[in-house]
């Protein structure tokens, strides 16, 4: 029980609808932007990393949808969006 | 274009409220939900505080759908290698009014939907609104999923992230400094278990706090609440802290450590997680409030920026519910004299003035700059955990006497600390 359960097989737990198209992306030119890597840090879902190259990629399944990344980095580095309705995640407790 | 007397933008608790009280009057009202079902995007901790607004909604509380009425309050200091527990139970709290109760967004809501719906309102589920249709600098309508639905008055009840506000020019963009982020699981634990384990007669639920160690000394804490057949364990923390301040973590380890502490290894020991959620908080409170009403637009709930933290009280779920309340009543008295434009809805401001919201936020007005004082989640829980330490340890030789004990902590800067503290407290 003790033991930590991995970050994917927690979000494996959730519902998720499939997106047409991904609703947040980081604008072109903007990965190694310094604000994107607060973003790396404030994820829940631990979407967001750093490569080698020093720039930040975003693996957008499994995203809760909160809105962190927006508030810490701002919308000059990211195009945010809500998914479309009726797709991604669906609460079943909340 | 189609026209509605009233479209609401988000079905969680202050659009709902709205939709419920505009529905009753007789107003033709349309919700828009972006989730598959109202509650389906929803996250709270939670507890609700139903006292402020038993009133608003007299025919709702008896069948509501809520987990446990909290009696048992528990609130730790966790440093790294130990706690200090304060608990308190009282006849106060419990009672057929109890003071709290634990929650489920997804069934609330829901729920809540479905006695809207009996007064009227329609709900369209699976439609995100894309943008708002201003005509002359006035909101007269909104643009969803390739159709463009009309209204009198449109409210902004979309959450956290004010988006409709920010279009509307209510609120500028969100600082990181005013806003926490909450995450949590849901751990399917057996009733019988859940109730020895808390020692909670029948029905009754716990709710314990945690500040310290649990976010790394960062802003926020952790939170267990009992539900009827599950817990929700979780951590809430300061988004600028996380950006911010040493030592850099990412979120989701905090939970995971969080659940690896003795203090709760043994209290969710057998239960499955069966979700994982999260989503922001907004906490800072009346100076950074921005507009609530402007031509055409209202805004209630979290997208008003109605939420505060003052340490044992994370409150938001009750003054959603209260805004979309007197949203909906503010709407009614401009429909008297057909004046929607801000001078017309500027009635909500003064009826939200009048009102326990309004109230509450003046009176905590510096509650976001007092809390925001690293001592208290650093330094304190680890200085009250080492006087715990010695003032309980009996060694194998010579015990030290007390007084000494405690000086070597409470030196004369430790306790000039804490009077600064104190001072600070006296705001809030
Ligand atoms: C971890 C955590 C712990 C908390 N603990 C507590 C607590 O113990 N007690 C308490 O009182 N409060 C607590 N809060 C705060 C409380 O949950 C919120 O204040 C409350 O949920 C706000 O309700 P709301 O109706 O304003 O917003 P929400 O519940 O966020 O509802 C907004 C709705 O709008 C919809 N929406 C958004 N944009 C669109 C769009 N473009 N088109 C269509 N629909 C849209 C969303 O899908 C959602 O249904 C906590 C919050 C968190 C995250
Ligand atoms: S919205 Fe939340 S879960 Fe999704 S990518 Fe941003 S921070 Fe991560």
């Amino acid at each position: 029980m003790s033991e930590i359960m991995n970050l994917k097989a927690k979000l494996g737990l959730d519902v998720f609808k499939p997106y047409a198209e991904p609703h947040i992306t980081i604008k072109a030119g903007m990965e190694k932007h310094h604000l994107l890597k607060r973003a790396v840090l404030v994820c829940p879902a631990g979407l967001y990393s750093e490569n080698a190259g020093g720039e930040v990629e975003l693996s957008i399944d499994g995203c809760l949808e909160c809105g962190t990344c927006l508030v810490a980095c701002g919308s000059e580095v990211l195009e945010w969006h809500y998914p479309q309705g009726g797709s991604g995640v669906q609460f079943r407790f909340g | 274009m189609e026209k509605f007397d009233v479209i609401v933008i988000g079905a969680g608790l202050a659009g709902l409220a709205a939709a419920y009280t505009l529905a009753e009057a007789g107003a033709e009202v349309l919700v828009l939900e972006k989730g598959d079902y109202p509650g389906a995007k929803n996250v709270t901790g939670g507890r609700i505080y139903l006292n402020p607004v038993r009133d608003l909604f007299p025919a709702l509380w008896e069948k509501a759908p809520v987990e446990r009425p909290i009696v048992h309050e528990q609130v730790a200091l966790m440093a790294r290698d130990r706690s200090l527990t304060v608990s308190y139970t009282g006849d106060e709290l419990k009672g057929p009014e109890a003071n709290s109760y634990s929650i489920l967004r997804a069934k609330f809501d829901r729920w809540l939907a479905q006695q809207a719906e009996k007064k009227g309102a329609m709900i369209i589920n699976k439609t995100r609104v894309d943008e708002l249709i201003i005509e002359d600098g006035k909101v007269i309508g909104v643009r969803a999923g390739g159709d463009e639905l009309g209204a009198d008055v449109v409210i902004a009840a979309d959450g956290v992230l004010a988006l409709t506000s920010q279009l509307a020019g209510l609120r500028g963009p969100l600082d990181p400094k005013h806003f926490a982020v909450g995450f949590k699981e849901i751990i399917e634990l057996d009733r019988g278990i859940i109730e020895d384990r808390f020692g909670l007669e029948g029905d009754e639920g716990a709710a314990r706090l945690f500040m310290g160690e649990v976010t790394r000394g960062k802003f926020g804490g952790g939170f267990l609440y009992t539900n009827k057949a599950s817990l929700s364990l979780g951590i809430v923390v300061g988004v600028h802290d996380l950006t911010d301040r040493a030592p850099a973590v990412q979120a989701p380890a905090l939970l995971d450590e969080f659940k690896l502490r003795p203090e709760i290894v043994k209290l969710i020991s057998g239960g499955q997680t069966v979700e994982y959620s999260a989503h922001l908080i907004p906490e800072g409170g009346l100076k950074t409030m921005g507009r609530l009403y402007g031509d055409g637009i209202l805004a209630a709930g979290d997208a008003a920026g109605l939420a505060m933290n003052i340490g044992v009280t994370v409150r938001g779920m009750e003054y959603a519910l209260a805004s979309g309340y007197y949203a909906a009543q503010a709407v009614l008295k401009a429909r008297e004299s057909g004046d929607f434009s801000a001078e017309g809805l500027k009635v909500y401001q003064q009826l939200l003035n009048d009102s326990f919201v309004m109230k509450d936020f003046q009176s905590f007005r510096d509650a976001p700059q007092v809390l925001d004082y690293p001592p208290l989640f650093e330094h304190l829980p680890e200085l009250a955990g080492s006087i715990m330490k010695d003032l309980y340890a009996v060694p194998a030789g010579p015990k030290e006497r007390i007084y000494p004990s405690l000086r070597r902590y409470l030196t004369v800067k430790e306790i000039w600390d804490l009077i600064k503290l104190g001072r600070r407290m006296m705001k809030i």
